[in-house]
């Protein structure tokens, strides 16, 4: 049975100010109802002023999508009572957006590159939030912070063109890569990201699951839908038209029927704001290079491979760190960025803007220059990147090399070492002498076990041999 | 000077809904005059009402930008005037705070919706207020009372500040004794502010001129024909020919599409009301929700207790004119005949300067003649298509019926503000 999705994904432009007045939406860790005025809060009398930068930022977004820009888009209101919204009505875009169909490249579950339609981007409103007291639907009363009031929303909504949960969280993760290069929006920010999936089984009306805010939770949202609506046909009952809401915590939808009926929303053209005419505007625009380009780059310019340019690139911001760090040796700082150092932030979600690329630079130098061993440099690494995470002041890596004594054991003290552990093992040497090559192996472990490490196992396995081929133990 | 207007008026007109005794004032073209306004233009720190029950207690921590323009010039802000609830009405009577009577004969209404700014003028208890008009809200009063009222190109007057009513139509203008005064108080208001983005910057600095030789008026034959008491057309027509005699020449008119302009008027302001007013759900301001019944049961309750009949039936109206299935028929028509309106009258002022004739079709009904709505409604029907088109208007005193206020309404071209003025100026000092 085939799968159909649709998404309609609201994302916070990351701009300085709200979308229709001078409030700043750097709101995150501020008191509630600290970022409102007149305009934000609804009051009588105060009128919206479009942010021109919020709409430069959407025209960014539909020229990269390669989108037919109208040349006069219209804001219209979205009626509906609702304590978080306090005009009673949404400022959004409705039968003018700002662009229409584009495409967005992915790939499908088979590894094929696939197009994405793109039906339409729209600026809207962000409301306000409620935030219950007392817990869920028996919650005792609501308190409404008007901070996000007003906060601007693009709105990208794509044709049915996904065929699984899976394609769909790629799509999402391909979105917020394009996004972030654009500059227009940051995904570590909470709750920049919102999603409504409508979903169905070809043949079978449709579902709508709203309240989705994670990429993760779309995969698990509709996973979930793909699994109840299978049983259902499966037991013979009919898929029913219905809007669900996603429970995150439990990972299953539920039903929004009763709950909210469907709406009239009574849409008409925002009195209050001229229509945009942004034709010349369009032409303006200069977008960065974005992730495809600059995949294609990376494999020019550094001789890397494939695999990791489209490693380092799918995320702009370890594209800049790589850059930042290439200079010392693209080749290895590709190995080291994108199969060790994304591994060890997965492991601590942790962002990588927290890692000082200089510092990281340095420890590539130190492994060039063959001060250190691999293995002593993913310590070196995870010393630092747990500073990092947890706020401390940022160590060197020569520093922590030194403090910890990771540096490669070499000289009179490696030689010491050799001959000490040669001369503890007469038996191991006899046996490699009388051809037991199986023997040199454990030699070399216990010199390893000596260094802690420090040591190249492959230099070592060298002198060890040497050693007992020219002593007269 | 700077200093403070002690201001005890006698208001037995019920002009006024808050009164402030003590009102500071600075320097500047308007030191230390009282002026009234309007109380749906917000004043910082003075209650603003919209002449509604449900925004009772409202104190509004900011200034609309014409009040930051007058006190600017220096002027004493000494009251807020009754008006129609939400501009919604022709009398005055739909107030929450009871109804405003007509200083000319106090059994009679003084128009409205600015009905409280006119009668505050016409009683002498102020020089000047501030009126805001809809679809004649400051001219029918006018006239009603005998005084000057101009509603002005739409766009040349900031709204920020004015609680909307129906905002693709609504003006803030000066109501005055003289045309002189309503110059000088248009120029204080018109400086430009970018918060509104359907205002231009287009300042009107004009010194009135009574130089009307070779002034082309138009006289649309709906002006004068059928539901217009030919009384009021015989003094306006009077009133047109002083202007004549001062070197004006009048062409005969028509304006078709005014068949469809009162209906086109109905559909859109209450459309844009019923999304305004949506937000007086008492969760921010306003008599408080009951907070332990659910959301939409409270807001229910508050919206029925505190709207009056005429501003739900509004709500209603417009709520049906934009649903879904009914939008099409209603909405976008209004909005077909609303262009058909604009250019019908642009049409008209492509061969001639300006367009005359009463401003109302009657003189000032008695308090609660008028009970039916549609009957209200139709009284508005030379007013609306000045809005329609977004073209200037004003009122002019011209003389009187049975010893009632007529108002002689004379209307320009977009942004020709200045030529109202002076047409009405020249007729002003002919007539005086």
């Amino acid at each position: 049975m085939t799968v159909i999705v649709g998404l309609e994904v609201h994302v916070q432009l990351n701009t300085r100010t709200k979308l229709f007045c001078g409030c700043s939406t750097d709101y995150r860790d501020d008191e509630p109802n600290t970022h409102v005025c007149p305009v934000c809060l609804g009051l009588p009398g105060a009128l919206p002023r479009i942010n021109r930068t919020a709409v430069e930022y959407g025209l960014r977004v539909a020229k990269a999508l390669d989108m037919d820009v109208l040349e006069e888009s219209e804001f219209a209101r979205k009626n509906y009572f609702y304590p978080d919204l306090p005009k009673g009505f949404q400022i959004t875009q409705y039968d003018r957006p700002l662009a229409i169909n584009g495409t967005i490249e992915i790939e499908d579950d088979a590894g094929r590159e696939k197009e994405v339609r793109i039906t339409r981007v729209h600026l809207e409103e962000d409301p306000g939030r409620l935030v219950h007291r007392g817990g869920g639907d028996r919650a005792r009363y609501s308190l409404v912070d008007y901070n996000r009031s007003g906060i601007p929303l693009l709105e990208i909504v794509t044709e049915p063109d996904l065929r699984s949960p899976q394609e769909a969280r790629r799509f999402l993760v391909k979105l917020r890569s394009i996004l972030e290069y654009l500059g227009v929006f940051d995904g570590e920010r909470e709750g920049a990201l919102r999603v409504d999936a409508n979903i169905s089984l070809e043949g079978h009306d449709r579902v709508e699951v709203k309240n989705i805010s994670s990429y993760r939770g779309v995969e698990k949202a509709l996973t979930f839908e793909v699994t109840r609506q299978k049983n259902l046909i499966r037991r013979g009952v009919p898929i029913v038209r219905e809007t669900r809401h996603f429970q995150e915590a439990r990972g299953i939808t539920t039903s929004s029927r009763g709950k909210e009926e469907e709406h009239d929303y009574r849409y008409f053209p925002e009195p209050d704001l001229r229509p945009l005419r942004v034709a010349d505007w369009v032409a303006g625009i200069e977008l960065p290079e974005l992730p495809a380009a600059r995949k294609n780059r990376f494999m020019e310019q550094y001789g890397i491979s494939l695999i990791h340019a489209r490693t380092l690139t799918g995320d702009v911001k370890v594209a800049d760190f790589y850059e930042k760090v290439a200079h010392v040796d693209p080749l290895l700082a590709a190995t080291w960025v994108a199969d060790t150092l994304l591994g060890e932030l997965n492991y601590r979600s942790m962002s990588i803007a927290k890692v000082p690329p200089d510092h990281f630079a340095d420890l590539l130098s130190l492994i060039k220059q063959d001060v250190v061993t691999d293995r002593a440099a993913v310590q070196i690494l995870r010393v630092m990147l747990d500073r990092c995470a947890a706020g401390e002041a940022p160590e060197s890596p020569e520093a922590i090399m030194e403090r910890l004594n990771l540096g490669k054991a070499a000289g009179g003290e490696f030689t010491a070492i050799v001959r000490a552990v040669i001369e503890a093992h007469p038996q191991a040497v006899e046996d490699y002498r009388s051809g037991k090559k199986g023997a040199l192996n454990y030699l070399v472990g216990q010199v390893m076990k000596e260094t802690r490490g420090r040591a190249d196992p492959r230099e070592l396995g060298r002198i060890v041999t040497e050693y007992i081929e020219t002593s007269e133990v | 000077m700077a200093g403070t207007l002690h201001f005890e008026p006698d208001d037995r007109c019920n002009a006024f809904i808050t009164v402030c005794e003590e009102a500071p004032y600075g320097d500047g073209r308007l030191a230390g005059v009282a002026v009234a306004v309007k109380d749906n233009i917000s004043t910082r720190g003075i209650q603003t009402t919209c002449g509604s029950r449900i925004l009772q207690g409202y104190v509004p921590p900011f200034d609309a930008h014409v009040v930051t323009l007058l006190r600017a010039e220096g002027a004493a802000i000494v009251g807020k005037t009754n008006m129609d609830e939400f501009g919604m009405g022709t009398t005055t009577e739909t107030s929450g705070f009871g109804p405003t009577l007509n200083p000319a004969d106090r059994e009679r209404v003084p128009g409205g919706s600015s009905g409280g700014s006119a009668a505050a003028v016409a009683a002498g208890l102020v020089p000047m207020a501030l009126g805001t008009d809809t679809g004649g809200s400051i001219r029918c009063p006018a006239a009603f009372c005998g005084i000057v009222g101009l509603k002005p190109t739409y766009g040349r007057v900031s709204r920020y500040g004015l609680v909307a009513y129906a905002n693709s139509l609504e003006q803030i203008g000066p109501m005055t004794r003289s045309v002189e005064d309503a110059s000088l108080l248009l120029e204080v208001i018109s400086r430009y502010d970018p918060r509104d983005s359907t205002s231009f910057d287009r300042p009107y600095t004009h010194q009135p001129s009574t130089d009307v030789r070779g002034l082309k008026i138009g006289l649309p034959q709906e002006y004068f024909g059928e539901g217009v008491d030919p009384r009021v057309a015989e003094v306006v027509k009077d009133a047109i020919g002083r202007l004549e005699d001062l070197g004006a020449e009048t062409v005969p008119c028509s304006i078709p599409s005014m068949a469809y302009a009162l209906a086109a008027y109905y559909v859109i302001c209450t459309s844009e009301a019923s999304s305004n007013l949506a937000r007086f759900d008492g969760v921010r301001y306003g008599p408080p929700v009951d907070a332990r019944k659910n959301w939409h049961e409270a807001f229910r309750e508050i919206r029925g207790a505190n709207f009056g009949p005429e501003v739900r039936r509004r709500i209603m109206l417009g709520t049906f004119a934009l649903s879904a299935g009914y939008y099409g028929r209603y909405y976008a028509k209004a909005q077909v005949a609303r262009r058909n309106v604009e250019k019908d009258i642009e049409r008209v002022l492509a061969s001639v300067d300006i367009i005359a004739g009463p401003t109302m079709p009657t003189v000032a009904f008695r308090l609660g003649e008028k009970t039916d709505p549609l009957s209200m409604y139709l009284s508005d029907i030379l007013t609306v298509p000045a809005n329609l088109a977004g073209v200037p208007a004003i009122s002019v005193p011209c003389g009187t019926v049975d010893g009632l206020p007529v108002g002689l309404q004379l209307i320009g071209r977009r942004f020709a503000d200045e030529q109202v003025i002076d047409a009405a100026y020249a007729y002003e000092e002919a007539a005086a």
